[in-house]
């Protein structure tokens, strides 16, 4: 219990353990854990980035999905409209096709009925001159215009 | 347990707490604690150098978790007290935390069998708790005490120190040789409370461990129930000693 050069030796020892410890021991120790504090922080702010880049990426699509939903419905709202167009402007030209075939078709009978007409009047006159002619046949009746005949055979 | 025939308890008491020492009066030195504290010495520092050598800083090995952990935990008690810039308050705090934890355990080594051990190649005397000589208690104490004046006189200047020991507590220039008086009593009662705090608990729970040896059969559960009683006395005087001497330091690079 009595204090002695014990303790001179001791101190010694204190110290170069304390001068190895702080050259050799703590440095590299403190160093790593600090390296490896500063990565976790690292990697931690990363996923936070990464999440929240995650969140305005889903926005995003959700916004252009919208976007093309709507866009889809303009289409199909115009292409609507234009079928409708298309068909009335069809049934307009048909409707117009029609008449213009109506009309032509009327032309032509007109034309044939005229045609028709003609000839059957040119065949009255035949027929009448016909008929004139066979009236006037039967109206020489031979007594009464024996005379006549007579006179004819005496001519001859 | 040996207290045969021939041998007394207080012979085995007076045997177990005798060093092992050659040299005469001063000059004499304690073989066993030199021996035991430089082997303790050792034991840290390899472990903590073979861990630093291959410092990961990706995932560590279980080893390195177990050194970091320590290493982190000196770290933290050194930024919760000292606040300044100082690269030598931290290895010195872990080389006396882990150093003195490492000399309390020896306590936990039955009383009689490094003895025995040594005695069986003729080594009559052995006493292996280092931290229950007072040399080596004073010794680290010492050392603490040599970094406080440093620190103070580095920081503050000489003249800056000597203001620091009379200009306070009282402010009048009558009273400066009593200020000087008490600031002396003060600075030179910390390396000693420092020694004698962690020579007086160790060697105390040592002397027990001892008397407990002595008592015949019931000394197993004794032995156990002071054995777990030194679970906390152990890392709690290694911490405590660490602690203060941060405490101290900081205060020496305070100005006031």
């Amino acid at each position: 219990m009595n204090v002695n050069a014990t303790f001179i030796g001791e101190m010694i020892a204190f110290v170069v353990f304390v001068i190895f410890c702080m050259k050799y021991v703590w440095p590299p120790i403190i160093g790593a854990i600090e390296a490896r504090q500063a990565t976790i922080a690292d990697g931690l702010a990363a996923s936070d980035r990464a999440a929240k880049d995650l969140e305005l990426a889903q926005e995003k699509a959700t916004a252009q999905l919208k976007d093309a939903k709507a866009q889809a419905a303009e289409i199909v709202e115009a292409a609507k409209k234009r079928e409708t167009q298309i068909v009335e402007e069809a049934a307009a030209k048909a409707q117009a096709e029609k008449e213009k075939i109506l009309a032509s078709g009327h032309a032509e009978i007109e034309t044939e009925r005229n045609q028709a007409k003609e000839e059957l009047r040119q065949q009255v006159a035949v027929l009448a001159v016909a008929g004139a002619e066979k009236i006037l046949e039967r109206s020489i009746d031979a007594a009464a215009h024996s005379d006549i005949l007579d006179k004819l055979v005496a001519e001859l | 347990m040996s207290s045969s025939a021939e041998v007394t308890s207080q012979e085995y008491i007076k045997h177990h707490l005798t060093n092992l020492s050659v040299g005469e009066g001063f000059w004499t030195f304690h073989i066993d604690t030199l021996g035991w504290s430089i082997f303790l010495g050792l034991v840290f520092l390899t472990i903590f150098r073979s861990v630093a050598k291959k410092a990961e800083t990706g995932v560590p090995g279980k080893l390195q978790c177990a050194v970091e952990m320590i290493v982190e935990f000196v770290d933290d008690s050194v930024k919760s007290t000292f606040h300044g810039k100082n690269p030598v308050i931290a290895p010195l705090a872990l080389t006396i935390f882990v150093w003195v934890l490492l000399m309390n355990a020896m306590d936990w080594v039955p009383v009689d069998l490094i003895p025995k051990a040594f005695e069986l190649v003729g080594v009559n005397y052995m006493k292996a708790v280092p931290t229950t000589d007072i040399n080596m208690t004073l010794a680290l104490a010492l050392g603490v005490f040599w970094l406080i004046i440093y620190y103070s006189i580095k920081v503050k200047g000489i003249s800056g120190f000597i203001k620091e020991l009379t200009t306070q507590p009282f402010g009048h220039w009558t009273l400066y040789p009593v200020n000087f008086l008490l600031e002396t009593v003060t600075l030179l009662a910390r390396p000693l409370s420092l020694a004698l705090r962690l020579f007086g608990n160790l060697y105390a729970g040592e002397l027990i461990f001892i008397l407990i040896a002595t008592v015949g059969v019931f000394q197993l559960p004794m032995h156990f129930v002071w054995a777990a009683f030194h679970l906390l006395v152990i890392p709690l005087q290694a911490f405590i000693f660490m602690t203060l001497t941060i405490v101290y330091l900081s205060l020496a690079h305070e100005d006031h």
